[in-house]
């Protein structure tokens, strides 16, 4: 079921300057595979986004990233994916928030450039496989097919922003951080012992392309601020707001809303309404979610004919919840055992069986216990 | 390992090694008045005669810098700094588009910070600058020009340009005329004094000496404004203590580089020319860019219509082929050559080009290795496409 009993594969580690991705190539070359670092240049003017250490757009990323297939003894490359990653990923962050919706740019990111542009290439040059600093476990079959699981360790498992992958995707991509049952700073400490001196360096969080972590502030400038109301569930204003679009459904902080409610509980975003530039907030229990439909769904395998128990996870760090899915038309209508809150539209579901990744859809609307108003 | 990557950087020759050993436990700096200061002195100026021998130079021409990034930041700020000092009204800079960037980029410094404008000759498709280019640039105003800098011979595509007629019309005008001719020395005929040029750069790692040296030919009247102040050493153009470990060496390899240029020339130009065969019968539709006759002996530089120049490299390097795409990079990220731009080469394809260089290590087995992958490398990189 491992990867390392394979025979040996060409490889193509995507290598992002982070500690993670450079443990992971340097793993799959200990494993006797025939790897090649590639760093991914995703901004077409890589000074202007992240200065700090972390992320991974900037040219001290590029720089470690090199330094870390140096001392791995691997060549090395930069591909620039920017214009790519601006069309795919970063303009599609911008229209779903646009939109009133909550994107997953990492997801996206995994699906339209990591296995797929980058993929493509990787394959058309003559490699095998795609190799990230994941933590998830791909399992070969009898049947030499492969199946998506949770990473072995469940507190680090990524598998939900790679629910994305299909069949195909994922019969190409290698994760040999997946079955770590280490914590990361044991992960550090391995990358002190190979001598990468990216061991010490800080964890990317947030967006990488937002290069201050200022998500409002970065669609502010490339949406435009636009005044618009705050109301209640009864429709009375209650706030204002510089525009819908910095908005997530289930958000408490940030409203600045003057006055307390009139439960005197706080109050949370029930809804974005673009057309109309509206936000409606409103106290937690309204943010009990029964069902939801999604779209766009993708299996890591054959696509299920009917109605299935499944356990879903709906947010990058979210838990588990319990649920029945069943096909509709195109897409999929989800049922939850328990009402679910903080689930926005524009999110991804990935649905579970055990610790496989049966596959993801794109939620497109939610139906909440409470009527709104 | 087959590597064709010498206009990068060549190996070091033996009897450059050796003079440069020979020193590294000599201590003295050519500055100091007692006996060790003396020595170190001597090793210099001994070095400096036989590099000016080497060059068709007088030794006083010769100066010495870190290299040739050094040379032309030295020549092209410090003769825009001297002439415009001297009169405010010559802050135009003359330069040919297909300038390395250590010339290239000088010049758009010039642009943002200092005052200057810039002219950029035009360029036949061979990346030629004609004499009547550079005739027709001065002559709309003489006065108001503060150098020209073309260089001898380009680093990516290996044309030669036409120096002897270009500096016979920049003196003309009494203009001074820069050339970097990093790629040339040891390839062609370099003469200083013969070209008439005011200024020359050459660097030593490219003929077999070694890195961190380099200098700058500098006409007797010239007294360009120092990049690097302090001491007062080489004329009081360029401070620093002198290398002199480094400075005997790169003579070596210059008087080597004279020397044997007829032979290199003969011998390496006729590997290369089995390398342009091989590579055309296995590619047909591959581009040679340059002039296909009158190029740098070691250079063979090719377009391949619908790749990568990435992806060739990174194939042939799992080939254990070293060569090189030919244009710089802006954060690892390939960039289309500018040189091939300044040619009227489509950017699509400019970003398919390999440069393989040769030098005095080559051999039939480099060529040969070479003829043997790159049909199959071309195919596979073709189908990988354009990103």
């Amino acid at each position: 079921m491992t990867q390392t009993s394979q025979r040996p594969l060409r490889v193509l580690a995507a290598m992002s300057g982070g500690v993670d991705s450079a443990v992971a190539a340097a793993r799959a070359a200990e494993a006797g595979h025939d790897v090649t670092g590639v760093h991914l240049a995703l901004s077409a003017n890589p000074q202007s986004f992240r200065t700090g250490a972390r992320g991974c757009c900037t040219i001290e990323d590029s720089r470690d990233a090199r330094r870390a297939a140096d001392v791995i003894g691997i060549p090395f490359y930069v591909w620039d994916l920017a214009e790519r990653f601006r069309e795919d990923v970063v303009e599609d962050f911008i229209a779903e928030y646009e939109a009133g919706r909550t994107p997953n740019p990492c997801l996206r990111c995994n699906e339209k450039i990591k296995f797929a542009a980058l993929l493509d290439k990787a394959l058309a040059l003559g490699f095998d496989a795609v190799c990230t600093g994941h933590y998830a476990t791909v399992v070969t079959l009898e049947d030499g097919s492969r199946e998506l699981h949770r990473a072995s360790d469940m507190a680090k498992d990524q598998s939900y922003v790679l629910g994305v992958l299909d069949e195909r995707q994922l019969a190409h991509a290698m994760f040999p951080l997946g079955d770590t049952l280490t914590t990361k700073d044991e992960i550090r400490a391995e990358a002190e012992r190979r001598g990468l001196a990216v061991a010490k360096k800080p964890d990317s969080h947030d967006i990488c392309f937002i290069a201050d972590g200022d998500t409002q502030g970065f669609l502010a400038s490339r949406l435009g601020a636009s005044e618009g109301d705050i109301v209640d569930e009864a429709g009375a204003k209650v706030g204002t707001h510089e525009g819908a679009f910095g908005f997530t459904i289930g958000q408490r902080k940030g409203l600045r809303i003057g006055h307390p409610a009139p439960d005197g509980k706080p109050r949370y975003v029930l809804d974005i309404s673009p057309v109309n530039n509206t936000v409606t907030v409103g106290p937690a229990e309204a943010l009990d979610v029964t069902s939801l439909t999604a779209i766009r769904p993708r299996w890591c395998g054959a696509a299920p004919a009917g109605p299935g128990v499944y356990t879903a996870q709906l947010r990058a760090h979210g838990g588990e919840t319990a649920v029945t899915a069943r096909p509709e038309g195109d897409g999929l209508r989800v049922d939850f055992e328990e009402p679910v809150r903080g689930v926005a539209p524009g999110q991804a579901i990935v649905l579970y069986d055990g610790t496989r990744v049966v596959g993801s859809a794109t939620i497109s609307a939610t139906r909440r216990a409470a009527a709104m108003a | 390992m087959a590597y064709l990557d010498h206009a990068a950087t060549t190996p070091m020759l033996p009897e450059a090694v050796e003079a440069m050993t020979a020193q590294l436990t000599v201590t003295g700096n050519a500055s100091a008045l007692h006996a060790a200061g003396r020595r170190a002195r001597r090793t210099v100026e001994e070095a400096r005669e036989a590099l000016a021998e080497a060059l068709g130079a007088r030794p006083s021409e010769v100066v010495f810098t870190s290299g040739g990034t050094e040379a032309d930041n030295l020549a092209v700020k410090g003769l825009y700094w001297q002439r415009r000092d001297a009169d405010p009204a010559r802050t135009r800079v003359i330069a040919s588009p297909v300038e390395h960037h250590a010339v290239l980029d000088t010049v758009e410094w010039l642009r943002e910070h200092e005052g200057a404008t810039v002219e950029y000759l035009p360029v036949d498709s061979y990346g030629r600058v004609h004499p009547e280019a550079l005739r027709e640039a001065i002559e709309r105003d003489p006065g108001d020009v503060a150098l020209a800098t073309v260089m001898w011979a380009n680093n990516e595509i290996g044309t030669i340009m036409p120096i002897d007629r270009l500096s016979s019309v920049a003196r003309e005008f009494g203009v001074p005329l820069h050339s970097d001719a990093v790629q040339a020395f040891g390839q062609t005929e370099v003469s200083f004094a013969d070209s008439g040029l005011a200024a020359m750069t050459v660097s030593s790692h490219k003929i077999g000496g070694p890195y961190g040296i380099g200098a700058l030919l500098l006409g007797r009247e010239y007294e360009p404004v120092p990049v690097l102040h302090g001491g007062g050493q080489e004329r009081h153009v360029r401070s620093g203590t002198l290398d002199a470990p480094a400075i005997a060496s790169f003579a070596v390899a210059g008087r080597l580089a004279a020397e044997r240029h007829e032979s290199f020339a003969r011998e390496v130009g006729a590997l290369r020319d089995e390398l342009v065969r091989a590579v055309r019968t296995a590619v047909p539709d591959a581009i040679l860019g340059g002039d296909p006759d009158d190029r740098l002996p070691a250079n063979a530089h090719f377009t391949f219509p619908g790749c990568e120049g990435d992806s060739l490299l990174l194939l042939l390097d799992a080939q254990g082929i070293e060569c090189s795409t030919g244009s710089a990079c802006t954060a690892g990220v390939a960039q289309p050559s500018h040189v091939l731009l300044a040619t009227g080469t489509d950017p699509d394809l400019a970003r398919g080009t390999l440069r393989f260089s040769l030098g005095h290590t080559s051999t039939r087995a480099d060529v040969a290795a070479v003829a043997e992958a790159i049909g199959p490398v071309v195919e596979r990189a073709r189908t990988a496409g354009l990103m």
